[in-house]
């Protein structure tokens, strides 16, 4: 009750700072809309779905014991009623809601939720979201395809369900929220087998009506869900195969309600100062980070005072202006959104000076040679060249490698693969919002292998057990000492500047004028990019 | 009957080959598929899994003849980031392909056909060389800026037309010109010069000595004749729409497996970009069959051998 009480009030407190404040009660439900997307759309399973389109669609189908407050980064139980904490941090204890219905009319227990998560951890599932459960007792051993069930989840009742942990993992609850936890029944997926992301059956507050490949998806309003009121609309549209330009296009022309992938840059300054849209462009913040990713094992970027010099030597604001002041720069890994974000922190200055006495002090006064490897889609190259001529300045000669984006990543996955590479267009974007999120598998060791993503090879021992020592703080009580935690770990980084952060991106949606609701939905944090259960049409009201 | 089957045969080699050429070309791409599935947050175990799984470990003759005995069945495999059996992703795009390939092959008859016999009649006047400039046009600019103008003018402007998407006779008139553009230039250059040609055949001379009308001499005498070596020509055209399909279809949005292709080559997705390739293959080949097959029916006096 207690949690209920409190997700209530961060609600009232919501809607108190939004400038039109939007009652689920005085929306009335019905109507629909039509989003576009370019590229089709792989699968719905939320086991194995992982891509800007399906991610927000397979939350509107399925349902996790948590979700967060929409248009926040703020935790709230979902198919969970309320949750409970052991004191050491290493037993959580779901209790769920009754009467959940599948879209199949089978009441969800606790049972789906064990099958669900041990689903994602076996090896046949070929699930890219296996590794977010790590921390679960038995992890190891279902994982390498060992056991077939996970020793740490226990069905206490069938609306009970408890995780044994191997470590106390302040992150759980955001893998609990997250779209690998949700929520699918055995007998459908069975049923379908390696199809059944082609006819997912969830919980959520859509169901998947029709599905014609390469044209078209249609949701309807799933009409038993539990959350009455939810979704605001009947029924959704997405249309995929149409370019970023065409979709807009159409929305001028009333067509179309959402182009899900954002307006063009090319276009994007014309659609912000066109006076029909100047209303209806929405910005907001990004868990994304876009950096120079600085090889710590090759020449010259071993010795830290040339990538100290590299982060003095690019001119942030100049990349910013390329791309149509669409980012804000950066000084550190984390973005502004994220908890543990150092506001104070000033950063390396643009100082070209300095920059080059450190190329001095590091013996290469004369100059040396490298190469930048860039992703080679509009405008990453611009960018990539803009960062060559700063970089000249200071007498890095960098020699562009524009190339297509899986050929990137290869590269940076080889220890002498890359000296330095221009993250954008495949930068990191946070799966939930959590300072641990952007460690790991970027910065720390255990992504600097073969095959990883850690680009810059950085590897800190001492900053790994000081990130397993934050993520042990489980206690919500001592959150802010857990954020120093991060917040201390990322300014260490700085220090050895094994990254030269570049911007963090934001984002832009545009909606049609007929879609309503606050302006945080359209550029949720979580559910990208935009949150299909709470916005509502206009002609119905 | 023996020439039936050597061509045959030979077309089966053609089709193994470019498979192998095709295969090899991927194998080399830097790109690793088992780590592409994985996605960004896998452990090192879940790469190795699926590795495993796909048979990515194995040496690369293994892989190849594992794929060429799976399409000898008829197999093309999974793809590896739309979860979905190449051949049903293929399969239910291949209807607006064909569609559209119908719609390009009328317009570039009716275009090309018109301006190469309007250009053929009017031989040496401004008509002429503006419509042989047209041609020109036809045959060199890109598709994709063809069709980007189209769009611009017939859709956005003018709004004649949707601005892409798939579903009604609408749709398919401004992709159908985009694609049948290249081959109108080329129809209209063989039409001139094979009415041309035609015109000042002796049994012409004999029909009008005869008194015929003109329109009766070049719709009854002339056309048919000068038409000819063009027919010959839609078979082998397969060729040229297969490969502009994917431009065209990516422009204005429609769901064929040009934009399929576009799609998976972009991702990387080597599956689909095989699968694509073989069905294309297996099509201009056909094409070419048909094409050599058909000549000797139309025009008797070409010989098979």
């Amino acid at each position: 009750m207690k949690k209920l009480l409190l997700s209530s009030a961060a609600i009232a407190v919501l809607a108190l700072a939004l400038p039109a404040p939007a009652f689920s009660q005085e929306i009335k439900q019905g109507g629909s809309m039509t989003v576009t997307y370019k590229d089709d759309v792989s699968t719905l399973d939320p086991a194995i779905g992982y891509d800007w389109q399906n991610w927000s669609m397979i939350k509107s189908l399925f349902d996790g014991l948590m979700d967060y407050e929409p248009g926040t980064t703020t935790l709230k139980p979902d198919l969970a009623e309320s949750y409970e904490i052991s004191p050491d941090g290493q037993t959580f204890t779901f209790k769920l809601r009754q009467g959940v219905k599948f879209h199949n009319g089978r009441e969800l227990t606790a049972e789906d939720v064990k099958y669900s998560i041990e689903r994602v951890v076996n090896p046949a599932t070929q699930s890219p979201g296996a590794g977010f459960f790590g921390s679960i007792k038995g992890f190891e051993e279902a994982s390498a395809g060992k056991a077939d069930s996970l020793s740490g989840i226990t069905v206490v009742d069938p609306y009970t369900i408890e995780f044994e942990l191997s470590r106390p993992d302040a992150t759980f609850l955001h893998v609990a929220a997250i779209n690998f936890a949700h929520v699918v029944p055995k007998e459908e997926v069975e049923k379908h087998g390696a199809d059944f992301g082609k006819h997912p059956v969830g919980s959520g507050a859509f169901k998947l009506a029709e599905w014609t490949l390469g044209q078209k998806l249609v949701f309807e309003r799933f009409a038993d869900y539990w959350n009455k009121g939810l979704p605001k609309l009947d029924q959704i549209t997405f249309e995929v195969g149409q370019e970023p330009i065409v979709a807009l296009l159409r929305l001028q022309k009333g067509e179309i309600d959402i182009p899900g992938d954002g307006i063009p840059p090319a276009k994007f300054i014309e659609v912000k100062e066109d006076p029909a849209f100047k209303d209806l462009v929405i910005q907001g913040g990004q868990l994304h980070t876009g950096y120079v990713a600085m090889n710590v094992k090759i020449k010259p970027f071993d010795d830290v005072k040339v990538r100290q010099a590299v982060n003095m030597a690019v001119n942030k604001d100049r990349i910013v202006r390329i791309i149509n002041g669409r980012a804000i720069p950066a000084n550190q890994p984390l973005p502004p959104t994220m908890p543990g974000y150092a506001k104070d922190y000033e950063g390396y200055p643009y100082d070209v000076e300095k920059a080059k006495a450190l190329m001095a002090e590091a013996g290469l006064a004369d100059g040396v040679e490298t190469e930048l490897f860039v992703m080679n889609t509009d405008p990453q190259p611009r960018i990539a060249q803009a960062i060559q001529q700063d970089l000249a300045a200071i007498g890095i000669k960098a020699s562009v490698k524009s190339l297509a984006q899986a050929n990137v990543i290869a590269a940076g996955g080889e220890p002498d693969g890359a000296p330095m590479i221009w993250s954008g267009g495949m930068a990191w974007i946070a799966d939930f919002p959590d300072p641990s999120n952007f460690y790991g598998p970027i910065l720390g060791c255990g992504g600097a292998v073969q095959g990883g993503w850690n680009w810059s090879w950085y590897c800190n021992e001492e900053l790994d057990s000081q990130a397993a020592a934050a993520d042990a703080i489980v206690d919500p009580a001592r959150k802010a000492e857990r954020e120093e935690t991060w917040r201390n770990i990322y300014l260490k980084i700085m220090e050895d500047a094994p990254w030269a952060p570049i911007f963090n991106e934001e984002r832009f949606s545009v909606r049609s004028a007929r879609i309503g609701g606050a302006d945080e939905l359209f550029v949720d944090p979580v559910h990208i990019p935009v949150h299909y259960d709470q916005v509502y049409a206009k002609d119905v009201q | 009957m023996a020439y039936v089957a050597r061509r045959l045969l030979q077309s089966l080699l053609i089709l193994v080959g470019i498979s192998l050429v095709t295969f090899v070309l991927l194998y080399l791409v830097p790109a690793d598929p088992a780590r592409q599935i994985a996605g960004r947050s896998a452990t090192a175990q879940t790469v190795e899994n699926i590795r495993e799984q796909l048979g990515l470990n194995l040496p690369f003759y293994q892989q190849y003849l594992r794929y060429l005995g799976d399409l000898l069945q008829g197999n093309l495999g999974r793809s590896y980031l739309q979860k979905t059996e190449v051949a049903e992703l293929i399969w239910s795009r291949l209807p607006a392909s064909l569609l559209l390939m119908a719609g390009a092959i009328a317009c570039e008859l009716a275009i090309g056909l018109t301006m190469g016999a309007i250009a053929a009649l009017r031989r040496g006047t401004t008509v002429d060389n503006s419509l042989m400039v047209v041609s020109f046009v036809g045959v060199s600019a890109p598709q994709f800026v063809i069709g980007i103008l189209l769009l611009y003018v017939f859709a956005v402007r003018l709004e004649w037309f949707p601005i892409g998407g798939y579903g009604t006779f609408a749709h398919l008139v401004l992709p159908s010109v985009t694609l049948g553009f290249l081959g109108a230039g080329w129809y209209s250059r063989m039409m001139r010069s094979s009415l041309i040609d035609v015109l000042g055949q002796d049994y012409i001379r004999t029909a009008r000595a005869k008194g015929l009308k003109r329109a009766q001499i070049l719709f009854v005498h002339a056309m048919p004749n000068a038409i000819l070596p063009i027919i010959a020509m839609i078979g082998i055209d397969i060729g040229l729409f297969m490969s502009g399909i994917v431009v065209v279809e990516s422009v204005f949005g429609w769901p064929g497996i040009g934009q399929l292709a576009w799609q998976a080559i972009q991702r990387i997705d080597i599956p689909i970009i095989m699968g694509v390739t073989m069905v294309s293959a297996f099509a201009i080949v056909i094409g070419n069959l048909l094409a050599d097959l058909i000549a000797p029916l139309v025009d008797p006096r070409i010989k098979l051998r």
